[in-house]
């Protein structure tokens, strides 16, 4: 894989699958490195760090839960910015992108909604309250899910890629949507009395381990993504390699 | 397109078609909440609006993944899809002629419904006019994802699970806009208008998508 | 009129089905399309259509009586499924594909009653379509390529599944379409029984299929 003709010149070289392959062979071990280096400084400095006077220990499962919920709006956006790319530039690879990132996302709302339970219980006393931001991330989850069952229902990668693209940006311009909606709906049956998590300020004592984390969980992302994408692409290989042995045999017969 | 609004409707008189079937189901599920919840009057007049609301939601998505899946299946998408007319269009007149044939009954059975959840009158003209003006957005909507499930066998749970988070927020304002008719401070006008705003969006993005989804899965 | 198509290709899924086909019909001419099963006949029309997107090159009509944007909208597409409901009558059928089709400039659809006489059926426009036959659900299909004028009608097996009489009967309606200056295209195992048509042979492509990935 040395000829010169991989070099990478233009972003729009990166179309090629097999450059990308080469790209993410030299990167991925330095992402994944900087990502375990920033999960180290990140996880110190959260369990180093003062217990809030109100919450106590409970207090740290924000340093998880922010990174996680942040994440799972960032990888919406990703998988939109990937949808745009199939269906305006018919990219290969941004079918691939968006394909990838959609059980990360999953991932990481599922990771946002168990922490915040977590917090909740000794917070509000119970695990789940109908919060307008809980909720929101809740249907956030739902669709994620409903993404990847469209994406298994269908068995021509390509379709499939098509197919969630239009649902992924229609989810994109409804979130918002849904979102005014549910915080609407929350305050006019909401109870007054529940803790948010937004105070007014933030103590910089909590604020830099939170955005160390943060990074943190977006250099996993681009890690797992990277991957992802790196064996979306081989099992695609592998399959027109099974077309082609099926069609050979069918020729020699 | 006025010959396209009549044949669907035709087809969805004629048998086979959804016509009859969703109001039933609405009916249906209307009815078994009772023994769910227990038959207490006051509990029934309390949360009529919103069993009416998620009945009319359920009943709205079922048959839905037919709307493009019957064409297909007989060839006629083709030939849709092949015309000078816009297809946005084409869907459009096809989600409205859906509409009429499967919404428009669930808000005409909805005032009976509201009888025997002991609503009282204030309670059902608001709800007979939210579904009035909300289960078009919900058809609309659900036309994006049954133009996106068109080419799957077994599409129609799919669709209804792609659509229904989607459809949430047509049913915040829709219960809102009931109870806020009936309970006195809140001002019924403001989560009325945002239905009908959210009901003018859905026609325009889901025809939209919907076209979009067909072009992309005619092979 | 003429259709001109230039190096056209096409993929289903990850597979090229042919590549580099050209060809040119003027108006008055009909080309027949053959080859074995997965050649790629099919798939060639759809591409014509506008049905499928072609991986590389362009279909234009030159010299048709309004502008089009896509071949599509000038042309009939006669595919393997009939395009009618079942549940609906033979009438109601080609009145709703009259009205929704509309006529391309230049010509002028014959109505229901005409058509239906024309292909053989007079007399059962009344029944739904689902009691007819397959053979008489085909003709019924065919009596919609004329109830709206196409100058190009695009053809796919159009007399599988037919008897010889109704054969005949088809080869007639696609005479008359080009005596008026249309222009078929039909794939087809079958002889159509029409004189002097020019053929276009598809072999499949059996190369290696070039993939992305």
């Amino acid at each position: 894989m040395s000829e010169p003709s991989l070099a990478i010149r233009k972003f729009s070289d990166l179309a090629n699958p097999t450059r990308f392959l080469a790209l993410v062979a030299i990167v991925w071990p330095w992402l994944a490195g900087l990502t375990v280096c920033l999960f180290a400084v990140g996880l110190y400095l959260s369990f180093a760090s003062v217990d809030d006077y109100q919450q106590g220990q409970t207090v740290r499962i924000m340093y998880v839960h922010v990174p996680a919920a942040w994440l799972s709006m960032m990888c919406y956006t990703v998988m939109a910015l990937s949808a745009l790319g199939t269906l305006v530039w018919r990219h290969p690879l941004a079918d691939v992108s968006a394909k990838a990132a959609a059980p990360l996302g999953a991932g990481f709302t599922l990771v946002a909604l168990i922490t915040g339970s977590l917090w909740g219980k000794p917070m509000w006393g119970t695990w789940w309250v109908w919060d307008a931001r809980l909720t929101s991330v809740f249907v956030l989850f739902l669709m994620y899910l409903g993404l990847i069952a469209l994406n298994r229902a269908m068995d021509d990668p390509t379709r499939a890629a098509k197919a969630s693209a239009i649902l992924i940006l229609v989810g994109f311009v409804n979130i918002p949507i849904i979102k005014f909606s549910v915080e609407w709906w929350n305050t006019l049956h909401q109870p007054a009395s529940v803790i948010r998590m937004d105070g007014p300020t933030i103590d910089p004592a909590f604020l830099w381990p939170l955005l160390i984390m943060a990074f943190a969980f977006t250099m996993l992302f681009f890690t797992l993504h990277v991957l992802a994408m790196r064996n979306e692409i081989l099992r695609r290989r592998i399959a027109v390699l099974r077309r082609h042995a099926a069609r050979s045999a069918g020729e020699a017969a | 397109m006025i010959a396209l609004l009549a044949r669907d409707l035709k087809l969805s008189m004629r048998a086979g078609g959804g016509a009859l079937i969703g109001v039933l189901f609405f009916m249906t599920v209307v009815a078994v909440i009772p023994f769910g919840v227990g038959p207490d009057l006051n509990l029934l007049a309390r949360i009529g609006p919103a069993i009416l609301w998620i009945g009319a939601l359920l009943a709205s998505l079922l048959g839905l993944d037919r709307l493009f899946q019957a064409e297909r299946e007989d060839g006629s998408l083709d030939l849709l899809l092949m015309q000078e007319t816009p297809l946005v269009l084409t869907v459009f007149v096809k989600c409205l002629a859906h509409w009429l044939a499967t919404g428009l009954p669930l808000v005409i059975a909805s005032p009976l419904l509201g009888l025997f959840m002991n609503m009282d009158e204030v309670a059902i003209g608001a709800t007979t006019l939210t579904l009035l003006v909300g289960t078009p957005a919900i058809t609309f909507i659900g036309a994006a994802g049954a133009g996106i499930a068109v080419a799957l066998p077994r599409g129609g749970l799919l669709v209804s699970i792609l659509v229904l988070p989607l459809a949430i927020p047509v049913l915040i304002f829709g219960v809102s806009a009931v109870y806020a008719a009936i309970q006195d401070p809140a001002p019924f006008l403001p989560p009325f208008l945002i239905l009908v705003a959210l009901n003018l969006f859905f026609a325009v993005i889901g025809p939209v998508a919907a076209a979009a989804a067909l072009r992309l899965s005619s092979d | 009129m003429r259709l001109v198509a230039e190096g056209l290709s096409a993929r289903r899924g990850e597979d090229l089905i042919f590549r580099d086909i050209s060809f040119e019909i003027a108006g008055g001419e009909a080309l027949l399309v053959k080859g074995a099963n997965g050649s790629g006949k099919s798939t060639l029309l759809r591409v014509l259509a506008g049905l499928l997107a072609a991986e590389a090159g362009t279909v234009r009509l030159l010299a048709a009586t309004q502008p089009v944007e896509r071949l599509g909208e000038a042309a009939h597409y006669l595919g393997h499924r009939n395009a009618m409901k079942r549940e609906l009558t033979v009438e109601e059928n080609l009145t709703f594909w009259k009205a929704f089709f509309g006529d391309f400039a230049g010509g002028a659809g014959v109505c229901v009653d005409e058509a239906v006489d024309t292909v053989g059926l007079g007399g059962i426009a009344h029944l739904p379509f689902g009691y007819l036959s397959a053979g008489q659900q085909r003709r019924m299909a065919m009596a919609k390529l004329l109830v709206a004028w196409r100058p190009v009608w695009i053809l796919d097996e159009p007399t599988a599944a037919l008897d010889v009489a109704a054969e005949r009967m088809f080869a007639g309606l696609v005479t008359a379409h080009l005596s008026r200056g249309g222009i078929a295209i039909a794939a087809t195992h079958q002889p159509l029984g029409l004189e002097g048509l020019r053929e276009l042979r598809m072999t499949g492509f059996t190369g290696a299929a070039e993939t992305v990935w």
